[in-house]
């Protein structure tokens, strides 16, 4: 990635991980309280939620998602002020949510039937972030040092 | 300074995202255990219409329920993997509490109730759970629930005349008034001789170890 496009593109990741935390955080709180009430009355929500799809050894695959997304607001702040493993590493962390979230896309599809509106938001960003990493694939530029800028 | 930037942003958002979360939770947590203030009309489990069990049984399980909330038809349907082992130490009511967010919630419930006056709620109860995903998104459940009616053997035209009844909606409405003066606001709810279990969700593990708890404290030393 070239510094000036990472001076522009990082802030603009950053900010769509918070809106992605944002997400992940309520679905984490709704797994953890059971909540019923709040999914906007649709039922797909509930029979996502509630299935076994949506916890892995009994931790919420929407806590994972906080730190997935924490992770990845983390790499992309450092990335922008020129910490050049972050860059890699925010790489990393958006291919592995990438690959996750194709799976919970097809459990949603093919296995459970039904859709939650907030993991189809959360898939949403996935997919911006992905396309982000696309855009800037390349991780190294001389003028940026390890450490801060 | 700009060294550390990074580092502050970070912490921030971190911070933010726990307590924001922390604050979330506390919101939507159960704000139970309930009160031992309470009046004996008050509690969850007085003037019961809906009984399995004996009167006289150790424990005494209340759920209040919505007929097309999912976890509570998990729940319904693993009521015998609760009950297992139990025997007449274990007495269960029912208790309506359909969420507003389900259109088709309320009219379960009164269906449910319109086969109580012919005397078969239970049976009404575990069709209405087992047949979940079939009348949850269907345009006219009520078609659906006069031919569970015609199942279950019941006059399916008073059936259909008693769901619109005032008696039925009293019913219903009480168990909700009731509810919500507990404290509830998700489904499903379970007490287990007056006290709530939480956190939510419930399952059959986190009821039958309530249940055991409650076995213990009552069993002498």
């Amino acid at each position: 990635m070239n510094s000036r496009a990472g001076n522009i593109l990082y802030p603009i990741a950053a900010v769509i991980c918070l809106a992605g935390l944002a997400d992940a955080t309520y679905l984490t709180v709704v797994a953890l309280t059971g909540e019923t009430a709040a999914c906007g009355g649709a039922t797909g929500c509930f029979e996502v939620l509630g299935s076994p799809y949506a916890r892995i050894a009994g931790i919420p695959v929407a806590a994972l998602g906080v730190l997935a997304y924490f992770a990845a607001f983390t790499f992309a702040t450092f990335a922008r002020f020129g910490y050049a493993r972050a860059r890699m590493f925010f790489g990393l962390t958006v291919w592995t949510m990438f690959a996750m979230t194709l799976w919970l896309l097809y459990v949603q599809a093919f296995m459970l039937h039904a859709f939650c509106r907030y993991c189809l938001f959360s898939a949403a960003i996935i997919f911006l972030l992905a396309g982000l990493v696309v855009v800037n694939p390349t991780p190294d530029d001389p003028e940026d040092a390890e450490g801060g800028a | 300074m700009k060294r550390y930037l990074p580092f502050v942003i970070v912490a921030v958002v971190g911070l933010a995202t726990v307590v924001t979360g922390t604050m979330l939770f506390r919101a939507k947590r159960p704000s139970v255990p309930i009160s031992k203030n309470l009046t004996a009309s008050e509690k969850p489990d007085a003037d019961a219409r809906h009984v399995r069990g004996e009167a006289n049984a150790a424990v005494t399980l209340v759920e209040f329920g919505d007929f097309q909330c999912p976890p509570c038809g998990k729940l319904a349907a693993a009521s015998d993997q609760i009950k297992e082992g139990y025997g007449s130490q274990l007495r269960v009511i029912f208790r309506h509490f359909p969420l507003h967010n389900h259109k088709h919630a309320q009219e379960a419930a009164l269906a449910s109730e319109a086969a109580d006056l012919q005397g078969h709620f239970w049976e009404m109860h575990d069709l209405l759970y087992r047949e979940q995903a079939a009348w949850n998104k269907a345009d006219n459940p009520r078609a659906l629930f006069a031919t569970y009616a015609g199942t279950l053997g019941l006059d399916v035209d008073r059936f259909k005349s008693d769901m619109d009844g005032p008696e039925v909606k009293e019913r219903v409405e009480s168990d909700q008034k009731r509810g919500t003066a507990l404290g509830i606001t998700a489904t499903p709810t379970i007490f287990i001789n007056d006290v709530q279990i939480v956190p939510l969700p419930v399952d059959v593990a986190g009821v039958r170890a309530a249940i055991d708890s409650a076995l213990k404290a009552k069993s002498p030393p």
